[in-house]
This record gives C-alpha cells, structure tokens and sequence, in this order.
C-alpha cells in the first residue's frame, strides 16, 4: 500500500521585495510594493509506496526541504495534494517547541501532543524514550539546563519513539557525538526492517546510496530525476556540475598564463563524472609571452572537505615537452583515477624552476566527481579479489 | 508494520484548502495538545513562585479591598461601588488577557510552525483556553467574597452568567484566530492592539453605568440599542446586572429595568454573530495556514 501519494503538488511562494514587516512599510510602500512570485516547487507527482526508503537530493535551493515539508504539511501545496497513509513523524522538530522552564519530563508529553500523540500513549513509551535519549538522571530537571546535545537527544528520542509509519529525516543524522548518530543510523535501518517508510532530505550522496532504495533529484524545484540511487546520484552530480563556476585567479598582463584546465574523463573522454578507476585526462592550457626555460607544472587534486588525493611535479624538460612559449596545451593522461565517491577540484600550477617570479596557477572547482556504483565507501577504491575460506 | 491505534490509522490529505467542518475536526484531534499547552502556560506563568495559582485569586480579593479603601475616601460612586467595578472587571481581565496572548500565539511559536504540522489554530486558541482557566479562578474567588460578605446577588438573572460566557468564547475564538494571523503579516498589530485595547476599556461601561450613556444617547434622539452592538458591552451588563445584584441605586438607574430575557436575548443575538464570524475567521485562518511556516 502507498504511504505518500502526491499528485499535481506545486508551491508557489509570494515574495514581496523588500519584503514589510511593519504597518508602516506597508502603508509606505502601499501600491508600488513590487509582489514576484516565486514557484519553489514545479508541479509534480510522488508516490512512495510503503516499506520503501526514499531519497530526496538536491543542491541548496532546489525545493527538497519545500518537499519534504510539503509531504509533512507543514506547508500546504499551492495545488495539488498529498495523501498520507498512517502517523507521520519528522526528524525536522528535534526540540522544536521544547520550553526550557519546563523540565524534560513535561517538554516530552508536550512535544508528543504536537505530534498529535495522546498522554495515555506518551506514558506507555516514556521509558523508552528516556533511556534513548541517555536523560533518566536529568528527566526531571528544566530544559534550560540542558547541553545542546542533550536537547537533540531527547527530541530525537521524542520523534523516533512515537511509533511512526512514516519517518521524515532531514540532514540531521549530523548531531550529536558520533556515538549517537551511529545509534541514530541503527535506528533509521532497524525502521527499515520493520517495513516503515522514510524519506531522507540530504545533500551527500553516499548517504543516499548507503540507505536508500530509491532517489529523486530536484533542481529549480523540478523533479529531474527518479530511479535507483545510482542513477540518480549521477544526474545529480551532472546537474552540479553545470552549477559550479570556474574559479582562477586574475592574472592577465601576466608573462604566463593559464587560461583553462579541461578535464576529459571516463572511457570515451568526455564526462566529468567517473567510476571508480576511470580514465582522466587533464589538458593545461598556457600562454607564455616570455619563454619558460626550466617549466615545472603542478597538478593536485583535492576534495571537497580540502584533502590533498594527490599531488605531482612535473618537470617538463624531463618528460620530453620543453621550454614553454606562445600558446598551447599540455596534457596529462591518467590512466585510471581509482577514488571513490565524491567531488574533486582540479589546481594546476606552472612555474620556472629557476625564476621564481615566472608562474601561473589555476584551480578549476569544477574537476571531476566520482560515481562508485559499488557498496564500498571511504577514499581509495581498492582491488579485492574474490573472498575464500579455508 | 506496526498498526497504532488514533491518527496512525486513518488517511490524511493535505491540500490548499479545507472545509470548515475538516478544520474542526483536525483541531478536535489535537484536543489534547490545547489540553496540554493550556496546562503549560499556567504551569510556566507560576513557575519558581510558592503561592502559584493562589496569586489568580488573590487578586480580585486585592482589588475589591484597594477599591473599597479608595472608593470610600474619595467618595466617588454609588453604593458598593468597589461591587460594581469588579463585575466588570473580571469580564474585561478575561478579554483583555485574551487579546493581549493571543496576538502573539502564532509569532512567539515560530520555530514550532516552521518545523512541526499541527493545526496551528491551536495556539491561539490555547491562549483563549488558559485565559478561561485564569477568568474562572478569579470569578470563583470574587463571587466567593460576595457570598461570605453576604452581598445580594440577584439569582433570577445568575444562570445567565455561563451562557454569557460561552457566548463570549465564540467572540473571543473569532478575534484570536484573526489576530494571531494579522500579527504574522504586520508585527505592528501587537502594539496597536495595545493601544486600541486602552481605548476599548472606556468605550465599555465598567467605570461609569451603562444608564449614563443610555441617557446621553436619549438627549440627542440616538437609538440606545447602540452600543449594544458592542458584544462586550452586553456581556459586561449581565455581569453586573448579576453580580451587583439591582439594576438601580435608590431612583438612579444603573442598568436596564429588564427581565433577564432581555439579557438573554442580546446573549443569543451575539452567540450567533460570533458563529458566523468564527466561520469567517476559520475560512482566513485556513487560507493562510498554509503559508505560515514560511512568512514567519
């Protein structure tokens, strides 16, 4: 049976410019207040069917927290409507609502009513709450003096307790030591097991590959893709691609210049998205108005968090290239970029071994990203071999 | 799956819009979450204070002894003046209270709305709730007071005091629901609800009597239904026609020289306005329900 049936959902927010809080910016601006709508959600439809674990990607801005909160009515569609088969709960609220002069104990049976719980209900799972959340010595102590993990604790406590058919997660399995997202993350998959529907809001892709059976992209508040993780994962990382801008530094009226470093990757050379060993190459435009004798080019390839992969001098007059001059093109081929999932930025650096004030440097954000459409996570994609028993 | 009794059970769907009767009945379901919010607000307003809800009832002990000392120093008035002045009052404390929460129900609760689905009606309507909570200890004690310094409380027009105040709940409802809303497109309405509320008070006949203005409106061939179109202005004048116990003081006449179906009439007239006009608020409520969490 279907959890979520949404058909023909659209949002359509009403910006005002210089949007007035006050009476008297709106008396001010009465008549020549500019109004512009903004459609955060095109018109789509969903269906999840029950039991399924559903991931919902997108970059900043592309509509997927409006979803989610679509689907949980927090927000109502501008058109359209969501049909919700069984309790609902999201792992949006985490002690939204908790007052701190109350003490935990009573913030618990509050935040359940929000839920929609009843008090005879609450009662029946309040020790179970209370030994998730680690709280049994301070459940009767107000909030207010609670450490922000212990506030997170309890309202995740609060929503994953309440028996939920649905379960909506958004980008907070970031909380809390990692003791208590792993119990988190165990949580999430046990729900799984027992045949509940989640929805999972996230911008990291391996999350996604890791828990989900299924994966929407949204984009502009469009829905560009809906397939199996990988897949979908892949578009994602496309449609990502075409958002980053290129990034290099000003160095015009400079003796060397780089002007572009393309990337050609995969099999056929001409992706930007990679599996995992995967051809690449890189072709390091320059302009040398003034003769580099002694040309060493730097490449590194560094990931989104700022970890150097890999780094690499190149002396070119060892590797048969030359002095550089005029215009042209230097390519380095790599026969197999063995990564795992993620984004790479590409920096390639040229300068004079013997004139340190001849050099250049460029830092292409937008490199290349990987796509493992394996199980293994982590950095390296190492070879294994089959397993064995003795 | 695990199947749970309640919500779990049965198929919601959201949409735009909804009827009336889904409204109420979705804020039916949260019954026990105003239950519970009204429970917090007198459990938050008491915090850390050894009295705790006693203070409620102290106060209209505190007032009608402050009053009685003034009144009678002053010598303003009538015949227990201090009397008169708290039938009123405690009608005024109620609405006044009411107001004065309600308007910020729905913006003090912001990262609720943006963050959890409820029906947000609630909130206001809790303020409502625990304002009632608050009027009944307080009405409790003062008519208390009345039957221990055996003052005469007129019994035939008694009964009329609970319908008055239900009455009065559908007004209020109608009001909170519309003014929580408007608070969240203009933070202004907080502040000039203040200021309208001081001129309310004396629009209503709590200080001077209701007679007064009856004849002020007589000597200009005014109709004197008038400022019956003042709903609170009814309820007040059943109180103290109740309450004070005459509608006169020797040959001056305070109140209307009616039986209490008159009071009963006005009672009915407003119960039914103020459902028409909850309807109205309900149908605004919903159709700007949807867009809160995110203009807040």
């Amino acid at each position: 049976m279907d959890s979520v049936v949404a058909t023909g959902i659209s949002k359509v927010f009403r910006l005002h410019e210089n949007r007035p809080d006050s009476m008297k910016e709106r008396i001010v601006h009465l008549g020549r207040n500019k109004k512009r709508d903004f459609q955060a959600l095109q018109p789509m439809d969903l269906t999840i069917s029950g039991g399924q674990t559903l991931g919902i990607l997108g970059h900043n801005g592309s509509g997927k927290s409006t979803l989610l909160k679509v689907i949980s009515g927090i927000l109502r569609p501008t058109t359209g409507q969501v049909q919700l088969r069984g309790r609902i709960a999201s792992l949006l609220e985490l002690g939204a609502g908790f007052h701190p002069e109350l003490t935990g104990r009573e913030n618990v049976y509050i935040n359940a009513a929000f839920l929609g719980i009843s008090r005879k209900e609450i009662e029946r799972r309040f020790d179970a709450i209370v030994d998730f959340a680690e709280l049994s010595t301070f459940i009767d102590e107000p909030v207010k003096h609670y450490s922000s993990g212990m506030y997170v604790r309890l309202g995740f406590a609060v929503a994953i307790n309440l028996d939920p058919d649905i379960l909506l997660v958004d980008e907070v399995l970031a909380v809390g030591d990692e003791v208590f997202q792993q119990k988190c993350l165990d949580r999430v998959r046990q729900f799984q097991q027992e045949g509940r529907t989640i929805v999972v809001v996230t911008h990291a892709a391996d999350v996604v590959r890791q828990v989900c059976q299924r994966a929407i992209v949204l984009d502009h508040g469009a829905l560009i893709a809906d397939s199996t993780p990988s897949d979908a994962i892949r578009v994602f990382r496309e449609h990502l691609h075409g958002n980053l801008v290129d990034v290099g530094v000003d160095d015009t009226g400079s003796p060397l210049r780089i002007p572009k470093v393309a990337v050609h990757g995969g099999p056929s050379g001409d992706s930007k998205v990679l599996r995992p060993g995967d051809p690449l190459q890189l072709e390091v435009s320059f302009v040398a108005t003034q003769t580099v004798e002694q040309p060493v080019l730097t490449v590194s390839i560094v990931s989104l968090s700022g970890q150097t992969v890999y780094e690499i001098d190149f002396d070119l007059i060892a590797q048969g290239v030359g002095p550089l001059s005029g215009e042209g093109t230097v390519r380095v081929p790599f026969t197999s970029v063995p990564l795992l999932d993620g984004r790479y930025s590409v920096t390639a650096r040229i300068s004079d071994r013997h004139d340190a004030g001849l050099s250049a440097m460029r830092m292409t954000r937008d490199g290349f990203s990987i796509d493992n459409p394996g199980v293994a996570h982590g950095v390296v994609a190492l070879d294994v071999g089959g397993l064995s028993r003795t | 799956m695990t199947t749970t009794g309640g919500p779990s059970a049965e198929l919601r769907i959201i949409s735009a819009r909804r009827s009336i009767p889904n409204h109420l009945r979705e804020i039916w379901a949260f019954r026990e979450l105003l239950g519970s919010l009204i429970r917090k607000e007198l459990k938050v307003r008491y915090k850390n204070s050894a009295l705790g809800f006693v203070w409620s009832m102290v106060q209209p002990v505190f007032l009608l002894v402050i009053y009685g000392v003034a009144f009678s120093i002053l010598g303003q008035g009538f015949r227990d003046f201090p009397v008169w002045l708290m039938s009123g009052l405690v009608v005024w404390t109620l609405v006044n209270t009411t107001l004065v929460t309600s308007v910020q129900a729905i913006t003090i609760n912001a990262t609720l709305v943006g963050k959890v689905n409820f029906p947000r009606a609630v909130l206001p309507l809790a303020t409502l709730g625990s304002a009632l909570v608050h009027f009944c200890l307080q009405f409790t004690t003062f008519f208390g007071v009345l039957l221990i310094a055996r003052h005469h409380v007129d019994v035939a027009y008694l009964w009329l005091l609970p319908l008055a105040i239900i009455a009065l709940s559908l007004f209020l409802a109608a009001l909170v629901l519309v003014l929580s809303i408007f608070n969240v497109f203009a933070r202004d309405t907080q502040h000039l609800l203040e200021l309208a509320l001081i001129a309310f008070f004396w629009a209503l006949p709590i200080i001077y009597e209701y007679q007064r203005v009856t004849k002020w409106l007589t000597a200009r061939h005014i109709p004197t239904w008038l400022p019956l179109l003042n709903p609170i202005t009814s309820i007040i004048i059943t109180f103290q026609r109740a309450l004070y116990g005459s509608a006169s003081v020797g040959t001056r006449l305070l109140l209307p020289d009616t039986s209490a179906w008159w009071y009963l009439r006005n009672i009915g007239i407003i119960a039914g306005v103020s459902l028409v006009l909850l309807a109205l608020a309900l149908r605004f409520f919903d159709r700007n329900e949807g867009n809160l969490a995110e203009m807040i």
